[in-house]
């Protein structure tokens, strides 16, 4: 397969406004999206700001959105798309934008901090930690989010709502709750913190109506709505008092079908 | 110009992966007022993409695993050319730190009896490495991140605020250690996002930037890897170590060629993953070197026994350290036995039933998949080597991970150099930022409370500034205001693109200073060195500070070429073949060069007109000779085995 001319639109400006920009640029077999951003980089446009690291898909660093949809730019083939398609890319819509695909993701690390900490237990030294397989299972998980806040961006609860930011942690945090509450040595109830309660009250968990989007944009496959969120909220309130509990566990009971 | 924002702190360490972040953590707690300045945002650092595993001597998978065993296999990996004080301490306190990790609530994979699991890795002579499926980086950067913040919350609940004592500035870049006299004084940065100029003073600062991969073409690192901490040190005062020895990871994806050098883990092959020419054959039983002769599987049927049955069989030759397995790659492309597209096999799908696979090596199935289009689970991945490490660094006290000759300077992790000699072992490097990162973090809060707070000049905060802006004035029309300096370089011919100097530069290394060496080569990369970097002073760019790549880039050039220069100087004057040094006119380990280590240092301080010289060039080399083994670490080796390595006099002392 040989090279050909692609026709891109990147938005480029800043915290005072931007506009798309349209490009003609070359792609050669086997590329993604961020080779095509660096070439435009190298050739038509050095100041063209992304942010983007591993290039693999392990740092989630490259987040946008290509064609309207949250991806990483580093796992977006472009043979995904056909030759004649304009292929857009635009900064990820949650968060206020730096320059061009920057974005200010501060938000999230707001968010991080209000999560407490593991906590360790009392008189179990380093190295006597003993755990089974089973029992890490589902908080690794967890632990697979490379933090590309794909599933922030995309969660309708934020994704137009500026409002609801301060009281809601967003899938990311909310999985971070779930993952410390479902480790297996956490001592946190010891210290009279209730961490799935604490997910309800002040994080923000009731917010959720289980769309499952954020499971969808996930690049690492994380059932965040199937074994996260849900559980999280099925241990949070008594389910007969949360309708939409009992909606999802019919929804996940019929795709399992 | 304007007046630059300063700030005061204890200690400031520069790089967020995990030896910057294992230093911080050590310093707050020690009661240092910590700065964590890195070029990413928090918890994105190159770390992440370590994929094996942490070498610890836990003794979980096979109790005669012990730190001696370990000790001995890192200085076999590093062929003795290790500075041993950091071998025998690292293999000594490395299942501390992992323990530790796990307190902070770090997952790892578990054995039957809930203990962490650990797994085969090349050179290593037990199953020794604590890991996470195959995203044991992101494990260990997550939960140094999470206990950032833990320690943050701490700070919130007494003081009010979340970083009073310990404060990370994401996506910043240092451009300058600064001193007052012999002494640090703190660092000169950016705002990647602004442009704007700061100074944290501080009489500590640790470097913890890693590598210098992205000075080469195919390297597995991320953009980061542009030698900052190592430039850093050597303009600070302090010299570089054994800067030849680079490692050229076995196995980089060659196809296609938007992923070329991206990492396939060792781990493949720790799990049974065979290596195979494009005659089928496993050709890795041709390659087993001498000293490693009696250590190796001679027959397929033997290394194929040794996964099940490892206390009777020997391990097969896949699992030499990496140095030997990419000269082997190497040949055999070279022998015209390579794949379609100029590597070699390596294969898992008929080692392994296809869930296996999947579990064990989710990433890599993943990666794979999304990027090659290939299925490992039914099909063999094409395999080169990538640069991936240097071993070269700042030359370091082994205890303190202090800088020689510059009170104040501290480096640990991948800029750091002598721990792993002339090459390094998968999974040592985990374990390394975190030992190493814990003992430049205590010691340089330990040095910082104890003393005198040094002095920042604003001439230096001012010579700092223009250097940092000479990119832009680059760009104006001739006489526009850019000072005498910029004129003239602008007499010496029209602006240059930072990005193409940069292809340059890695095309010249990959070329000339790769995986085998020549004499006339590295020759040639010294004149080519010496045009780019005369080039690099008119690298102009675009636009304004504000979250500008090229510009950026632009700064990065220089740290990239000194580097380069250090890598290709001493790779020049290493007569041997060793580790990460190949020289295919010089083919043998030299027993005599065993105890020699070369140090480069910056040839004029003040960064003067030397640099136009391709002679003289911006190094200037030296050698030592190093401290002698202490005689109980050498005890742990059979005498048969030392003499391998060992000069005579060195032997019988």
């Amino acid at each position: 397969m040989s090279g050909y001319e692609a026709r891109f639109r990147v938005w480029r400006g800043d915290q005072g406004g931007g506009a798309l920009e349209d490009f003609a640029v070359e792609v050669n077999e086997g590329e993604v999206v961020l080779d095509i951003i660096h070439r435009l980089q190298a050739t038509q446009a050095p100041d063209l700001a992304v942010r983007w690291n591993c290039k693999a898909g392990k740092c989630g660093s490259c987040s946008a959105e290509i064609n309207g949809r949250p991806r990483l730019m580093c796992m977006t083939r472009m043979s995904v798309f056909t030759r004649e398609e304009t292929v857009t890319v635009t900064p990820l819509r949650a968060f206020p934008v730096v320059r061009d695909l920057v974005t200010d993701v501060g938000f999230n690390y707001a968010k991080a901090r209000e999560v407490p900490a593991f906590v360790p237990p009392a008189g179990v030294g380093p190295g006597e930690y003993r755990m089974t397989q089973e029992d890490v299972d589902r908080s690794q998980e967890f632990r697979k989010c490379i933090e590309c806040f794909l599933c922030q961006d995309t969660c309708h609860v934020v994704r137009d709502h500026e409002e609801n930011k301060p009281a809601f942690a967003g899938p990311r945090f909310l999985m971070r709750v779930a993952e410390l509450d479902m480790h297996p040595l956490d001592a946190a109830a010891g210290t009279g913190l209730d961490r799935a309660r604490a997910a309800q009250d002040e994080h923000g968990l009731g917010y959720c109506n289980i769309t499952k989007c954020c499971t969808e944009v996930c690049p690492e496959g994380i059932r965040i709505t199937d074994n996260a969120l849900i559980p999280l909220k099925e241990r949070a309130v008594d389910r007969k008092y949360d309708p939409l509990v009992w909606l999802g566990s019919k929804i996940r009971r019929r795709r399992e079908s | 110009m304007s007046v630059v924002e300063r700030q005061e702190w204890d200690v400031v360490v520069v790089g967020a992966g995990g030896a910057g972040l294992r230093a911080a953590i050590e310093a707050r707690e020690r009661g240092a007022r910590t700065a964590v300045i890195c070029k990413s945002l928090f918890g994105k650092a190159h770390t992440v993409m370590a994929e094996g595993g942490i070498a610890a001597a836990m003794g979980n998978a096979n109790e005669r695993d012990d730190w001696t065993v370990h000790f001995r296999d890192t200085l076999r990996g590093g062929k003795f050319l290790n500075q041993w004080r950091m071998a025998e301490l690292h293999a000594k306190e490395a299942p501390d730190r992992v323990w530790e990790l796990e307190t902070w609530g770090a997952l790892f994979d578990r054995t039957k009896d809930g203990r962490i699991s650990q797994r085969n890795f090349g050179g290593h002579e037990y199953p020794r490495l604590a890991h996470v499926g195959d995203r044991t980086g992101l494990e260990l950067i997550r939960t140094l991140q999470q206990r950032i913040v833990a320690l943050q919350q701490e700070d919130h609940r007494r003081t009010g605020a979340y970083e009073s004592r310990l404060k990370v500035f994401q996506e910043c870049t240092v451009t300058r250690v600064l001193k007052d006299g012999s002494r640090v004084c703190g660092v000169f940065a950016y705002e990647r996002e602004s442009g704007r100029f700061f100074v944290l003073e501080a009489p500590a600062v640790v470097i913890a930037t890693g590598g210098i991969g992205k000075s080469f073409k195919v390297t597995s690192n991320s953009w980061e890897y542009t030698g900052d901490g190592h430039a850093l040190a050597l303009l600070a005062g302090a010299p570089l170590l054994n800067m030849e020895f680079v490692q050229f990871h076995p196995t980089g994806m060659v196809w296609p060629p938007s992923v070329k050098g991206i990492l396939v883990t060792e781990s493949v092959r720790g799990d049974g993953g065979v290596l195979r020419n494009s005659d089928g054959e496993r050709f890795m039983f041709d390659y087993v070197p001498d000293v490693f002769k009696e250590k190796y599987a001679e027959s397929e049927a033997e290394a194929d026994r040794w996964y099940d049955d490892p206390d009777r069989n020997r391990r097969p030759p896949e699992l030499l350290p990496r140095d030997e397995v990419a000269r082997a790659i190497n040949s055999e492309v070279k022998a015209g036995r390579g794949s379609p597209h100029g590597g070699v096999f390596l294969d898992v799908s008929t080692r392994m039933p296809a869930e296996t696979v999947k579990r064990r090596l989710p990433s890599m199935y993943h990666q794979f998949k999304e990027l090659a289009d290939v299925d490992i689970t039914a099909e063999a991945m094409e395999v080169g080597p990538t640069c991936h490490y240097v071993m070269g660094g700042v030359a370091v006290d082994s205890d303190t991970a202090a800088a020689r000759g510059v009170p104040g300077l501290y480096a640990a992790g991948e800029v750091a150099g002598g721990m792993h000699g002339s090459n390094r072992l998968g999974g040592n490097s985990l374990s390394d930022l975190l030992v190493f990162g814990r003992r430049a973090g205590w010691h340089a809060a330990e040095y910082a409370l104890g003393g005198e707070r040094p002095r920042v000049a604003e001439e230096d905060v001012g010579s700092a500034a223009a250097e940092a802006l000479r990119p832009f004035s680059a760009e104006a029309g001739a006489g526009a205001g850019a000072g005498a300096a910029g004129a003239a370089d602008r007499a010496g011919g029209p602006p240059e693109n930072p990005y193409a100097l940069h292809q340059e530069l890695q095309q010249t290394m990959n070329d000339l200073v790769g995986i085998i060496r020549r004499e006339a080569e590295m020759e040639q990369a010294l004149e080519k060195l010496a045009e780019l970097r005369v080039r690099a002073r008119r690298a102009g760019v675009e636009g304004h500070r504000q979250f500008n790549p090229g510009w950026h880039l632009a700064l990065d050039l220089r740290n990239m070429l000194l580097v380069s220069e250090c890598v290709a100087r001493a790779a020049l004057e290493r007569t041997e073949s060793r580790g990460g040094h190949t020289r295919e006119d010089h083919a043998a380990m030299d027993r005599r060069w065993r105890n020699v280590n070369l140090l480069c240092r910056l040839t004029d301080p003040t960064d003067g007109l030397a640099a136009t010289d391709p002679v003289r060039g911006q190094i200037t080399l030296d050698r030592e000779t190093t401290d002698p083994v202490r005689p109980d670490l050498l005890a742990l080796f059979e005498q048969e085995e030392l003499a391998k390595y060992l000069a005579d006099e060195e032997l019988y002392r």
